[in-house]
């Protein structure tokens, strides 16, 4: 790829004494989706806020579009875009009242914002409700809007922090595909965070995995996965009507496993070297359980994150990691949904 | 980013904040009612001498008649100066109707009644007054007052001692006409050479709401700004919007001047609303230019910007800023002579009061609302308000710049 349209070097935020962010350095091709991936806390939104001029780095620094964030705040806003994990919208006022609002600030002369605003009210199909208040829309509906008015001001970068939080899947599926619309045929660079580790693999070119505040991995979706597969690891998904604690235990203890997870009742998910599977069968049979059904999986962006986390954070080969089930197996480690957490 | 590009984001911001506000029907609602309640609220417990009427008060009538034989002439006259007393107290409430008057066997019973709630205070007229006074000794007369309730002894006291006196005027001008055949209507002069009439300077009966009417219209103003500007910043920060015009390439200024205007705006509609309603429900008339009353509160507007701005700045989250508003918003709201006059104050308080914008705003709109004062009565007023908001703008402007630059 070509130029660098984001620049970090050791890019740092404290409060007080806590480190919300820990010298992360990373680059970000122009026309590129990044994808940041990490759980609650990890310091996602507080690294989109110094790079959107919005919070003050407590040391390092970083340029966006070749501009200094601190020194050329007025000159890096220019360039930018922000979605926002809270909505950028009034409520009393009506879609096209907030991009008509949005595009003077940004001086977009009155006929060519008009036409701006038509142009990205149907790329999200809201050209029928863009004259009726916010507050009268859905969730979904709103954060098209909120998606879109981000990119009044044609962006040449757009900093998407969760946006598909607290959306039902159809609505996520959509936010989803304007993103993709708007990086192929505007060029747009983007930065996106997320917890799900679907939509990093879905939607991004190369993903940086964040944990307390650090960057842990960095890589294009494909290679992480490789580096979770690796050659001697499998990952078996089994399905034990009668699963219980001791089964748990005695699996863990088991030579070559790296990881349990309970995904429901009576599925567990096992990393582990690739020969100890019948040991694990063996295991399970003591222990008196019956094995309905076993799958072997491919790795997934999860099973990179609990590699990385679970190792380097957890510091136990065998950690049971345990996981608030919600939707398939796909739905990470880090917590399903999340909860809607944006306001208004 | 030059000056016009400033005005220009701003009045973007401005109509966008009006907007959002001509579109709530709850705020629009309480632009109306918030001023309707203070003032209604101020009227009745602020009490004006008028506001005293039919008190129910008991009078005892233990006096009797006496005879009294001239020796010279033979000629036998009555009199019952007890009689007389209620006659003339009868006259003087019959003017003012501030209480109802009923007849009671004594003290114990009045005494009774008070405890009942069913008085509010008793007069007993000796049984000796009559014979006192001829003999010439004081006539004593006792009030008996409900001592929970000042305003009505008080009112007792001023209208006893009113009747005490015309008494006096009707004895002595009988006397003055019996023993020097004085014509009885001519009387009062030689007793009464001068009298003092009250006359204010304008035409009309002063009334309480004459004189809270343009305190409240200059506490209207201070609280849109310096409870408007803070709440609107720090709910945007709060809710997340602010973020929004944070990134967007405009000067920081853009963002309060917006606000400001907004929140003026919003002022000037409640100010309005104010002296409407005192106008039409309540009898105030505006003795001064309507223009200068204007005048007055775009400075008081101007002198409250930078307490508002500053304010914002400080505060970091709406409840912080909500607090402070309130901390600094009484004292003002009580110190500022919006409800009574400040020189009725000890002189240390009228201190604190002189260090307060809404005192200087409250007192030249005073003048020109009631006293039909011109310019030239208030530039001191002007001039402290003008240097309060410059003084305060030169601290604020620099303080949001910093607090808005995270
Ligand atoms: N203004 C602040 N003051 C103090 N601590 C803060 C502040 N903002 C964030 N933090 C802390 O910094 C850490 C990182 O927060 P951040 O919001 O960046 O996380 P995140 O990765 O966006 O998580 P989430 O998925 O919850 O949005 C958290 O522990 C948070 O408590
Ligand atoms: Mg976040």
């Amino acid at each position: 790829m070509s130029k660098s349209a984001i620049v970090t070097n050791s890019l740092s935020k404290k409060f007080g004494n806590f480190t919300a962010v820990d010298q992360i350095s990373f680059d970000v091709k122009e026309g590129e989706i990044f994808g940041f991936l990490g759980p609650n806390g990890a310091g996602k939104s507080t690294t989109i806020r110094m790079l959107c001029t919005l919070s003050r780095p407590s040391g390092g620094s970083a340029t966006i579009a070749g501009f200094d964030i601190v020194r050329q705040d007025s000159e890096v806003r220019k360039h930018i875009g922000l979605v926002s994990e809270k909505m950028i919208m009034y409520n009393e006022l009506t879609a096209r009242e907030n991009l008509k609002l949005f595009g003077r600030l940004y001086d977009i002369p009155k006929d060519e914002l008009n036409r701006r605003i038509d142009e990205i009210l149907s790329l999200v199909h809201m050209e029928k409700w863009a004259d009726k208040q916010i507050g009268t829309y859905s969730t979904g509906m709103k954060q098209r809007i909120n998606v879109i008015r981000a990119m009044v001001n044609k962006p040449n970068i757009l900093f998407l922090d969760e946006p598909t939080l607290g959306l039902d899947p159809q609505s996520t599926s959509e936010i989803r595909e304007v993103i993709r619309k708007i990086n192929v045929e505007n060029r747009t660079t983007m930065i996106l965070t997320t917890h799900m580790m679907v939509e990093a693999d879905l939607l991004c070119n190369r993903i940086g995995i964040i944990d307390h505040g650090k960057i842990v991995a960095l890589d294009t979706p494909a290679n992480l996965k490789k580096m979770a597969s690796g050659t001697d690891v499998a990952i078996h998904e089994f399905d034990i009507p009668n699963l219980n604690n001791a089964m748990i235990s005695a699996i863990k203890a088991v030579g070559g496993v790296s990881s349990i997870v309970q995904e429901s009742e009576t599925r567990i998910k096992v990393r582990s070297g690739g020969d100890s599977f019948d040991s694990i069968l063996d295991t399970v049979r003591k222990c008196g359980g019956k094995v309905k059904e076993v799958k072997s999986l491919e790795p997934t962006l999860e099973d990179v994150f609990l590699r990385i986390t679970g190792r380097e954070v957890r510091d136990s080969v065998s950690d049971t990691v345990k996981i608030n089930h919600q939707g398939g197996p796909r739905h990470g480690p880090m917590g399903g949904g999340g909860g809607s957490k944006r306001g208004r | 980013m030059g000056a016009s590009s400033i005005i220009r984001h701003s009045a973007w911001i401005c109509w966008k904040d009006l907007t959002e506000f001509s579109r709530s029907k709850l705020r629009l609602v309480m632009l109306i009612l918030m001023p309707l309640f203070m003032m209604v609220m101020v009227g009745f417990i602020f009490p004006s001498g008028g506001s005293i009427s039919d008190q129910p008060v008991a009078i005892s009538m233990q006096d009797v008649e006496q005879s009294v034989t001239n020796p010279l002439t033979g000629n036998t006259t009555t009199y019952w100066m007890g009689d007389t007393f209620v006659t003339q107290l009868e006259a003087i409430n019959n003017e003012t109707g501030m209480m109802t008057l009923s007849t009671s066997p004594g003290f114990d019973d009045i005494k009774a009644q008070i405890q009942d709630g069913k008085l509010s205070g008793g007069i007993i007229i000796p049984g000796n007054f009559t014979s006192d006074i001829l003999a010439g000794r004081q006539g004593a007369i006792t009030v008996i007052t409900d001592q929970s309730n000042p305003q009505v002894s008080q009112m007792m006291q001023a209208v006893l001692s009113k009747t005490i006196e015309a008494m006096g005027t009707y004895f002595a001008r009988m006397n003055v006409n019996r023993t020097y055949g004085v014509d009885f209507n001519s009387t009062v002069a030689v007793i009464q050479p001068y009298s003092v009439q009250f006359q204010g300077i304008m035409p009309g009966e002063p009334n309480y709401f004459q004189f809270v009417a343009p305190g409240i219209i200059g506490m209207t103003v201070m609280m849109s700004l310096m409870t408007g500007l803070p709440h609107a910043i720090s709910y945007e920060k709060d809710i997340g919007t602010l973020d929004g015009m944070l990134v967007a390439p405009i000067n920081r200024l853009s963002i309060i001047l917006g606000k400001v205007l907004a929140q003026t705006a919003r002022g000037l509609i409640q100010a309005a609303i104010v002296i409407t309603l005192a106008i039409l429900l309540f009898g105030v008339t505006i003795q001064g230019n309507i223009l200068l009353v204007v005048g007055i509160i775009l400075l008081s507007v101007f002198s409250f910007v930078g307490l508002g701005i500053l304010i914002t700045s400080f505060t970091e989250k709406e409840e912080t800023a909500t607090m402070v508003m309130m901390t600094l918003m009484f004292p003002m709201m009580f110190l500022s002579g919006v409800f009574f006059p400040i020189q009725q104050m000890p002189w240390y308080m009228q201190d604190v009061a002189h260090a307060l914008p809404l005192t200087y705003a409250t007192t030249a709109l005073r003048k020109v609302m009631v006293l039909g004062a011109g310019i030239s009565s208030i530039w001191i007023e002007a001039t402290v308000l003008f240097a309060f908001g410059v003084v305060f703008l030169a601290i604020a402007v620099p303080m949001f710049k910093k607090a808005m630059s995270r």
